[in-house]
């Protein structure tokens, strides 16, 4: 899997290629800025692009806005966001254009490697990666609509398959069993009002619908 | 013996301070303040009474008892008396002005200017018997020892003048200088609203500058802690996900240490963005709050409706008045869950932090409501609580947008 890595920091990004190397991806590119971000993307196609949010020169949110470019220009190349801190704003612009292959995670989940490296093959796979701290932050802003109506337990899967998990990543955390976790999402899809017509896409506008876009 | 050896001094230290009087730049300096008072006072009364009065006297006698063939007299008085009361201000202001540099240029006074104009046409009306009676004073003093220097004989009466001339000078540039202190410099109401305007000024250079620290610090944290912490956990991680073939301790060790630097990772994390969110810059209060309230420990509710935005400061002020409340109530409330509320009504911004807690809150009850108050003073904001025994409690935070 062919990957285009961005970061400004010279000891992380030779830290995460190495990471990548050692996880069997193929780093094809490791630059320092948005700019040449977007050269090495047209130039190589990659599968994925690692970028980092803070990037020269005002270290503000070029990463997110290089990644909005990429989302648009590049159908074809996933995106995952890294971030110090992660703020929902970021992640709904990033939503905003295409919930399907994208990720944006907290920099500290690259310490947990085999996580880290799944959820880059979840994203590179046409998958979501949405970190938790994301998810909570969406969570609380004030709104009145069918969310209202769900039992904690089924938010807390819907929230579970925001941040990308599949009905068997849910059973392992919540450590219930398939039936259960089926059935909360049959209630939950019945209470956004999304009538049974074609499963996965059900599941994406459930999504969508929970954070808001 | 010691009698005289102190008698001696004492004597040369009087002629020293005599002759150190005469010579001294500064008695010439008032000398020389107190002649140009002379000139000066009687101009400044003729402009400011003199002629005003005199030529509506003049034109009231005219127009009541003057002859017909008197015509052009007696509109030349009318015109000068509307024309030197009109410009009375105006003439205030520069006979001001010129005594203004006489205190700069002769006593190296500076007396700063006021709008009181009464209280400056009081000055120029009393400069005339400043003027008048202490060039006298001075001159005299001054001509009794031109006068014993053109007859020795007179030296016992000009000797005395002669000693007292500096302190005359003195004693009238120093007076003249109260007068023109109280009356020409600004009043007390004046200096009070120049201060509170410096005062506010400076205050609000400081806590910009507090504002511009905590961003530094963000910035230099960020770009060097954060990343190399970031760096140490990724190798550790490598480090734990490959050496599994290590013996026992060697992997314990692995394990430990990655788990200390996630843990330091999220600490250190938590403490930045205490400093300063960067994201609070980037996109503004409404997606800076989104993150605090996701972190409380209590669920919180955020709506936020402000279409313009606010200075960076009060930015800045309502983002951790909001993180503070939200600390406050997760330590002392009891509450179940919050709400926070910040919304803009014309130029000022309004913050609302709700909770349901136990209530009975006190600003001096040692729970950072004081501090909150700080903050929001400020910025010369308000702080508003109500806190009923039982709950619920609000804050209400309301800060001036622009400043």
């Amino acid at each position: 899997m062919r990957i285009v890595i961005a970061e400004d920091s010279v000891l992380l990004r030779a830290g995460l290629t190495k990471l990548l190397a050692d996880g069997g991806f193929d780093v094809v590119d490791a630059v320092a800025d948005a700019e040449q971000l977007l050269r090495a993307v047209a130039e190589h196609r990659p599968d994925l692009a690692l970028i980092d949010v803070r990037m020269p020169p005002t270290h503000t949110d070029e990463g997110i806005r290089a990644a909005l470019v990429i989302r648009h220009q590049f159908p074809a190349v996933a995106v995952l966001v890294l971030s110090q801190y992660v703020e929902e704003r970021y992640a709904t612009d990033l939503l905003s254009v295409r919930t399907s292959g994208v990720g944006y995670l907290l920099k500290d989940r690259v310490a947990q490697v085999s996580d880290f490296l799944a959820a880059l093959h979840r994203v590179a796979a046409g998958g979501t990666a949405l970190d938790p701290e994301v998810v909570a932050q969406l969570l609380v802003r004030h709104r009145q609509d069918p969310m209202d109506r769900l039992t904690p337990r089924e938010l807390e899967v819907l929230r579970l398959m925001a941040e990308g998990r599949s009905n068997h990543g849910i059973v392992d955390t919540l450590k219930v069993s398939h039936s259960a976790v089926e059935k909360y999402i049959t209630s939950i899809l019945s209470k956004l009002d999304l009538p049974p017509t074609d499963a996965d896409h059900r599941r994406v506008l459930a999504v969508l619908r929970f954070l808001r876009i | 013996m010691t009698s005289v050896e102190t008698a001696v001094p004492r004597r040369a230290g009087a002629l020293r301070t005599v002759l150190s009087g005469l010579w001294s730049a500064r008695t010439w300096r008032a000398t020389l303040h107190a002649l140009a008072g002379l000139p000066l006072g009687v101009a400044a009364f003729a402009l400011t009474c003199g002629l005003p009065v005199g030529a509506g006297y003049s034109a009231i006698w005219s127009l009541l008892y003057a002859s017909g063939d008197d015509l052009a007299l007696t509109t030349l008085f009318v015109v000068l008396t509307v024309t030197a009361t009109l410009s009375l201000p105006r003439v205030v202001r520069g006979l001001s002005a010129v005594q203004r540099r006489r205190f700069r240029a002769l006593l190296d006074v500076e007396i700063p200017p006021s709008h009181g104009w009464w209280r400056q046409f009081g000055y120029h009306v009393l400069s005339l018997f400043i003027g008048v009676s202490g060039a006298a004073a001075v001159a005299v003093c001054w001509s009794a020892t031109l006068l014993a220097w053109a007859e020795p004989a007179y030296l016992v009466l000009a000797a005395p003048a002669l000693v007292a001339a500096p302190w005359v000078a003195r004693v009238v540039a120093r007076a003249d200088t109260a007068a023109a202190r109280a009356l020409l410099g600004p009043s007390r109401n004046e200096e009070l609203s120049v201060r509170v305007e410096t005062l506010s000024r400076s205050r609000a250079e400081v806590v910009a500058a507090t504002d511009a620290e905590r961003r530094r610090i963000e910035r230099d944290l960020h770009d060097g802690a954060q990343q190399r912490l970031v760096s140490l956990a990724m190798n550790l991680g490598m480090a734990r996900a490959n050496l599994t073939d290590l013996p026992a301790p060697a992997r314990q060790a692995i394990v430990e240490a990655h788990d200390e630097a996630t843990q330091a990772l999220a600490e250190l994390r938590e403490f930045v963005r205490g400093l300063h969110p960067a994201v609070l810059d980037d996109r503004g209060l409404d997606a800076a709050l989104s993150g605090i309230a996701a972190r409380a420990p209590v669920p919180v509710r955020v709506a936020v409706s402000v279409p313009d935005r606010c200075s960076p400061v009060v930015e800045a002020v309502a983002y951790f008045v909001v993180s503070e409340a939200l600390t406050n109530i997760a330590r002392h409330a009891h509450a179940s869950r919050a709400e926070v509320t910040v919304d803009r009504v014309a130029d000022r911004l309004r913050v609302v932090v709700t909770d349901d807690g136990r209530g009975g809150a006190t600003p001096g009850g040692g729970t950072g409501l004081h501090g909150l108050a700080q903050r929001a003073a400020s910025v010369d904001g308000t702080f508003a609580l109500h806190s009923p025994a039982g709950g619920p409690t609000t804050v209400t935070v309301e800060l001036p947008c622009g400043s």
